[in-house]
């Protein structure tokens, strides 16, 4: 297998390919912009929350197989999900993507997320499977604002 | 003629394996490699006359000022510039494109005055000038461009006119390859009364230029894109418009007599070269400049023109692939740049699939934003060659290719 196979695995392909949760919500609560100004990929994510929970979420924009796969991964992660379970998962899969080399990090919360591990070997790629997660993070606790990898 | 292995074996980084494949280095606009000789010249200067440059009287210091001084006379020969006294030590290009941005340009540009940019300047050769028009109020009008990606010089009397103060123009484009008509330019500039500034980047490392011929008022490149060193690059200017210019920063070197109350500033060059110059970069961009001569710029330009061509055909066999190749497609018109995109694949995917592969490319906007934009892509990916490079290179960049269309559509490789 080579080191890209590993980086794309049929899982990110299959995301990539039919990305879920993808589009506009029809009524969200709230909604972030995300902006890599490195690579020009941007994110717009969209959530309706119900008092603490995540009822619905949906994202749309443009990028490369890591963040599309990744935004698409983050949406069937934290859908149906209380806020703070949510910022659980965010902090988990930032840790697991920040890592050192051999440093260990917890996976149990993560489910099919850990597929996106293998990105941590690739520095360069690192901001592109994270951008999602930081519109997402700042969709929840801020509020329709614009966030930017940079 | 060109002897590839001979010159491929000059380039100690060029048998490194990337990710247990051979290097395939395809990302020279970006940055070239250095042939061994220019790496030996750094080390030649720090362990045998590493000493500062003028007015010391020991040996050393004699050594090190002659080496200086002979590399700007070689910088001067192969640009063909009257005198070694009108090339000006900088960092690069872009710091070049500044120095004429604040030392020429906020003197001698005024509210209403016009600055004439092409749509396919790389940043450096952009902003300065967004700066310039914006500080005193004059207006940045841009060429059009043609669907193949070459200028548009149809409406060229309505854009150059008596407003025109400065006409501002890549002599070939980090996007695109294309080369531009610098000549016919530089003479409409003259005729209207213009300045003509040629951003060289991308055409210096690759093509014989003679500034006396292209008449052009200033020409600006940097030295690690034809071989040498980072941090050196070179400002050249009409010795005319140089002597009127202020200095853009001011300190030791640079000055004739100093007083408590003032100073008065030494000649050009110095004038311009405030503080210790780059002095080991400045020589080893000198020995880039005697490699470049060796192999001889005209035989550069036809073997790089053959890739040209070859890499032309060779993405004519993935238009059926839905590939789309920006640019001119004939190499009279274009230098070896091929900047591409494919659909379904992003071109940072596309980046990380061929750098498995061992194949260096960029991805991304290659600093020239508005352009790409223009294109309607994010970003493209770009393999860009230089005189090191092989046919069966090009090959490789195909498969490569040809394998990241098949891993994305269907998951095999």
């Amino acid at each position: 297998m080579n080191d890209f196979q590993e980086l794309y695995q049929e899982i990110v392909m299959d995301h990539n390919r039919r990305p879920r949760n993808f589009g506009e919500l029809e009524n969200p609560t709230s909604f972030a912009n995300g902006f890599n100004p490195l690579c020009g990929d941007e994110i717009n994510v969209y959530l309706e929350l119900v008092d603490d929970q995540i009822v619905d979420i949906s994202f749309n924009g443009d990028g490369c197989a890591i963040s599309k796969s990744s935004a698409s991964m983050l949406t069937d992660g934290v859908k149906g999900k209380n806020v703070s379970d949510a910022i659980q998962i965010f902090e988990s899969f930032r840790q697991m993507l920040t890592r050192k080399p051999g440093e260990d990090f917890s996976s149990e919360i993560l489910g099919d997320l850990e597929i996106l591990s293998g990105v941590s070997q690739f520095p360069a790629r690192i901001k592109c499977a994270t951008l999602a997660w930081h519109t997402f993070h700042t969709a929840l606790t801020e509020k329709d604002k614009s966030v930017s990898t940079e | 003629m060109i002897n590839i292995n001979k010159i491929r074996n000059d380039f100690p980084i060029l048998s490194k394996k990337i990710n247990g494949h051979q290097l395939v280095y395809l990302d020279n606009a970006a940055t070239t490699h250095k042939p061994r000789s220019v790496i030996n010249s750094l080390v030649d200067f720090y362990e045998n006359y590493n000493s500062n440059v003028h007015r010391g009287v020991h040996t050393l210091s004699m050594e090190a000022t002659d080496q200086f001084e002979e590399a700007r006379q070689k910088i001067s020969s192969f640009i063909n510039s009257e005198t070694p006294q009108s090339i000006i030590w900088t960092r690069n290009a872009s710091e070049s494109l500044n120095i004429i941005s604040y030392s020429w340009g906020y003197k001698n540009i005024s509210e209403g005055d016009e600055i004439l940019l092409s749509p396919m300047e790389h940043h450096s050769n952009l902003i300065p000038w967004q700066e310039l028009a914006r500080a005193k109020g004059a207006k940045i009008k841009y060429l059009s461009l043609n669907e193949d990606g070459t200028l548009d010089l149809s409406n060229i009397d309505e854009l150059m006119t008596s407003n025109t103060k400065l006409v501002s123009i890549v002599h070939v484009s980090n996007a695109l390859g294309t080369i531009n008509p610098v000549k016919q330019l530089c003479d409409k500039a003259h005729e209207v009364g213009a300045l003509f500034v040629l951003d060289g980047a991308q055409s210096v490392p690759h093509m014989l230029v003679d500034v006396q011929e292209l008449d052009c008022d200033f020409f600006v490149f940097s030295g690690h894109k034809m071989m040498g060193p980072t941090g050196i690059g070179v400002l050249y200017g009409k010795m005319e418009i140089l002597e009127k210019m202020d200095p853009v920063f001011t300190g030791g070197e640079m000055v004739l007599e100093v007083t408590y109350e003032k100073a008065s500033w030494a000649d050009i060059p110095m004038k311009f070269e405030a503080g210790t110059p780059n002095i080991a970069d400045s020589i080893a961009l000198g020995a880039a400049v005697d490699y470049l001569q060796n192999i001889g710029m005209g035989n550069i330009h036809d073997y790089e023109k053959t890739i040209t061509s070859y890499g032309l055909q060779k993405f004519q066999e993935l238009e059926s692939e839905g590939v789309t190749l920006f640019g001119p497609k004939s190499s009279d018109l274009k230098g070896a740049v091929f900047s591409f995109h494919i659909p379904n694949i992003h071109p940072h995917d596309l980046g990380t699939i061929l750098d498995g592969l061992g194949i260096a490319v960029r991805t991304g906007h290659h600093c020239a934003m508005p352009l790409i934009r223009s294109l309607g892509v994010s970003a493209t990916a770009r393999a860009s060659f230089y005189v090191y490079n092989t046919l069966d290179e090009v090959d490789m960049l195909i498969e490569g290719i040809k394998s990241a269309i098949r891993y994305f559509s269907d998951g095999s490789n």
